[in-house]
């Protein structure tokens, strides 16, 4: 038995269209450019060599670990700050409108304004960071010019600047939990921390699941906040695989930065769409 | 409504008038943002209208670096430059494909007036030359804090051994950084081996064509592989400032100007930004070129300036030539020194300095006025300048890196432009 559509087909036309123009022939564009020898003035067509030059990058290995760690590491963080905070603010805390105000402002700041504060903010000697840390007698680190820290301080200002999101769709989430289940959980005898492992956390699990993704896929892709607070280093040590395919650009090989465009596509593919299928599938047992 | 049409019909009637001005004519020319080619293009275009009334001209600015490459190789790619641009010399210019975007200017009138240094740093193979320069020359070397090298009684080293004994006196001192370096701006990290070429000339006279050839390296080349030695050997002498990785490069502008370092490694083209930011203090700082390893063979790299191009695509070709003939006279270059002050020797023929230049200009001038000590930038003798080079320097200046390692990176970065640029024997 076959169903018939309600409307015809041909109404669909104008957002396929759309989507034809702005996505398709974008996609298929670059992947063939990232077959060529491109700059300005021509494309020549060079096989897969921009590949074999972009897996050769001496920097790439390192960019790449950097990349997937900075994402775990800003995702786990936001993950849990962001459902303590959305805990703590919907408890009806004292002041609490204003307290998920402050939460949530930093998300709405501009991202490379906020590189750029903190990168003063962070300066070795003239930083208020460290100033204000000199004066309880500690002597703080080199945040940004210390190789091996550089890139912990910029995950460290992303969680700052994320967790206001991650708050806020956690705090939607609790909303939909039905205060029934605390009441069974009370009267059951369970105390607070069994409420919140064997309540809210299974309930908000869908919660859990968007924040998971939005910031692994932001912290995987990230650039603006590198880009405006360490340009990838000193040297590359904070370099991320966007930065790296940044330079390859600035430096007017934009056919081997294509390339490395397509490999972070595919690389976000490969990491989100097991992922999502795996949260999908819990979601639907849970 | 109403408003809007007369508003219209009012803009009409100006444009009208203007281009009813006996044979007016508008030129566009995009110059980078640096507040010096900025006051420079005023100066020059605004003399060039005092005598050609006809001729008027839109200055239009680009960001410097990486991004405006990008422009300016867009804008000619896509038929959009309009009439002139401003432009490194050398490997840079080479990138825009001059051949095809550009219009020589062989058959200006004051062609001759133009040095042989500059021709062959804006020409292609067949022989076409393309720009005139609109600033002087630069030289790469070390700008130094004339009153402590006066209170610790230091003389100018003419070896690099010499210049670390000073560090050494310097630090032992312990008022001073010995040495400034500003890594915040990373491209400032690259002098000690760019500045170096003029000893790597000295040393292996035929560097450059092997290097563009594929046959000479730097990790295998040991004359050349001392730039990086060098800033290794500074670095763990522990001779920089304090906030190296975090300073900038004006922070490295003050910090030489007012004595809080000795040394900043740095081209010339930093004493007019000294003159800007430390009016008082301009006399205070000197120059001299990097010292190699031999005494008798001293001399400093130059850095050719940038030029006046022409678009093909230009609407107005013929009195776009006009305005670079004129650039290239006397008369032009003292327009230059009127509104930024003297900064270095002219490569346009009869072109004078006045008697008063500031004193790190006085100390690069002698090494233009003796045959054989000067040699131009690697960057003015090949095409392929690796775009990686400035992280490796701040790497091999944080102690991140060693030297070997580094020069046998920034051979492979070499090799990636080499290929890119599609380059035989690569």
């Amino acid at each position: 038995m076959k169903r018939k559509s309600h409307y015809p087909y041909w109404f669909m036309l104008p957002a396929i269209s759309v989507f034809f123009v702005l996505f398709i022939v974008p996609t298929l564009a670059s992947l063939y450019f990232s077959l060529t020898i491109w700059d300005p003035f021509e494309a020549r067509f060079s096989g897969f060599e921009n590949y074999v030059q972009f897996f050769s990058e001496p920097f790439l290995v390192r960019g790449v670990v950097n990349t997937v760690g900075f994402a775990i590491v800003t995702c786990v963080l936001k993950t849990i700050l962001g459902l303590l905070l959305a805990v703590l603010l919907t408890s009806g805390v004292w002041g609490q409108g204003l307290l998920r105000s402050i939460v949530f402002f930093p998300v709405l700041v501009s991202t490379i304004g906020v590189g750029l504060l903190f990168q003063e903010m962070m300066h070795p000697t003239q930083g208020a960071i460290n100033v204000a840390l000199s004066w309880i007698g500690i002597n703080g680190p080199g945040w940004l010019t210390n190789p091996s820290l550089a890139l912990f301080s910029v995950a460290l200002v992303d969680v700052w600047r994320g967790v206001g999101l991650a708050t806020l769709i956690y705090i939607a989430g609790l909303a939909t939990i039905s205060p029934d289940y605390y009441e069974a959980a009370r009267i059951d005898g369970a105390t607070r921390l069994q409420q919140f492992w064997r309540v809210t956390v299974p309930l908000v699990w869908p919660a859990t699941t968007t924040v998971v993704m939005l910031s692994l896929i932001s912290g995987l892709r990230l650039f603006d906040l590198v880009w405006a607070m360490t340009r990838g280093g000193p040297g590359f040590s904070s370099d991320v695989l966007a930065s790296v395919i940044y330079k390859q650009y600035q430096s007017g090989f934009w056919g081997l930065s294509t390339a490395g465009n397509v490999i972070l596509f595919i690389m976000i593919a490969v990491i989100i769409a097991p992922l999502t299928y795996w949260f999908n599938k819990r979601e639907v047992e849970s | 409504m109403t408003v809007k049409h007369t508003g219209l019909t009012a803009l009409t009637s100006v444009l009208v008038l203007a281009s009813g001005a006996a044979g007016a004519q508008q030129l566009s020319i995009l110059i980078d943002n640096n507040p010096d080619t900025i006051a420079i293009t005023e100066a020059l275009t605004a003399a060039y209208s005092a005598k050609n009334p006809g001729v008027s001209f839109d200055i239009e600015t680009r960001p410097g670096g990486g991004e405006g490459e990008n422009v300016v190789k867009t804008r000619l790619a896509t038929g959009e430059m309009g009439d002139m641009f401003s432009y490194n010399a050398g490997a840079l210019l080479q990138a825009l494909r001059p051949a095809r975007t550009l219009e020589p200017i062989n058959d200006i009138p004051n062609f001759g007036a133009i040095f042989d240094s500059y021709i062959s740093t804006v020409s292609d193979p067949d022989g076409n030359v393309y720009g005139v320069p609109h600033k002087a020359a630069m030289g790469g070397g070390i700008l130094y804090h004339v009153p402590t090298y006066e209170r610790l009684g230091l003389e100018i080293p003419l070896t690099w051994e010499a210049f670390m004994e000073n560090n050494a006196v310097i630090a032992a001192d312990g008022q001073v950084a010995p040495i400034a370096q500003t890594y915040r701006n990373p491209w400032t990290s690259q002098l000690f081996i760019l500045a170096d070429y003029y000893n790597v000339q000295m040393q292996e006279p035929d560097f450059a064509d092997r290097y563009t050839a594929n046959e000479a390296k730097y990790a295998t080349t040991p004359a050349a592989m001392r730039g990086f030695e060098l800033l290794q050997q500074a670095y763990e002498a522990g001779y920089f400032n304090a906030d190296f990785g975090a300073a900038t490069y004006n922070d490295g502008l003050r910090m030489v100007a007012l004595g809080e370092a000795a040394h900043y490694p740095m081209l010339t083209f930093a004493i007019a930004a000294i003159q800007q930011n430390h009016p008082d203090e301009q006399d205070d700082v000197g120059f001299f070129a990097q010292p190699g390893d031999s005494a008798d063979a001293n001399g400093l790299t130059v850095w050719m300036p940038n030029g006046y191009f022409i678009s093909k695509d230009s609407a107005h070709i013929d009195i776009a030539k006009d305005f670079v003939n004129f650039i290239a006279t006397p008369e032009a270059c003292d327009v230059i020194t009127e509104s930024v002050g003297a900064g270095g020797p002219y490569l346009i023929e009869g072109c004078t300095l006045p008697d008063d230049v500031p004193t790190a200009v006085a100390g690069m001038l002698p090494y233009f006025e003796q045959a054989g000590r000067t040699a131009p930038a690697l960057e003015f003798l090949s095409p392929i300048k690796g775009p990686a080079l400035e992280q490796l320097t701040v790497e091999v200046g944080s102690g991140i890196r060693d030297a070997q390692s580094a020069a046998a990176l920034y051979d492979g970065d070499v090799a990636k432009q080499a290929r890119q640029l599609g380059l035989p024997n690569w």
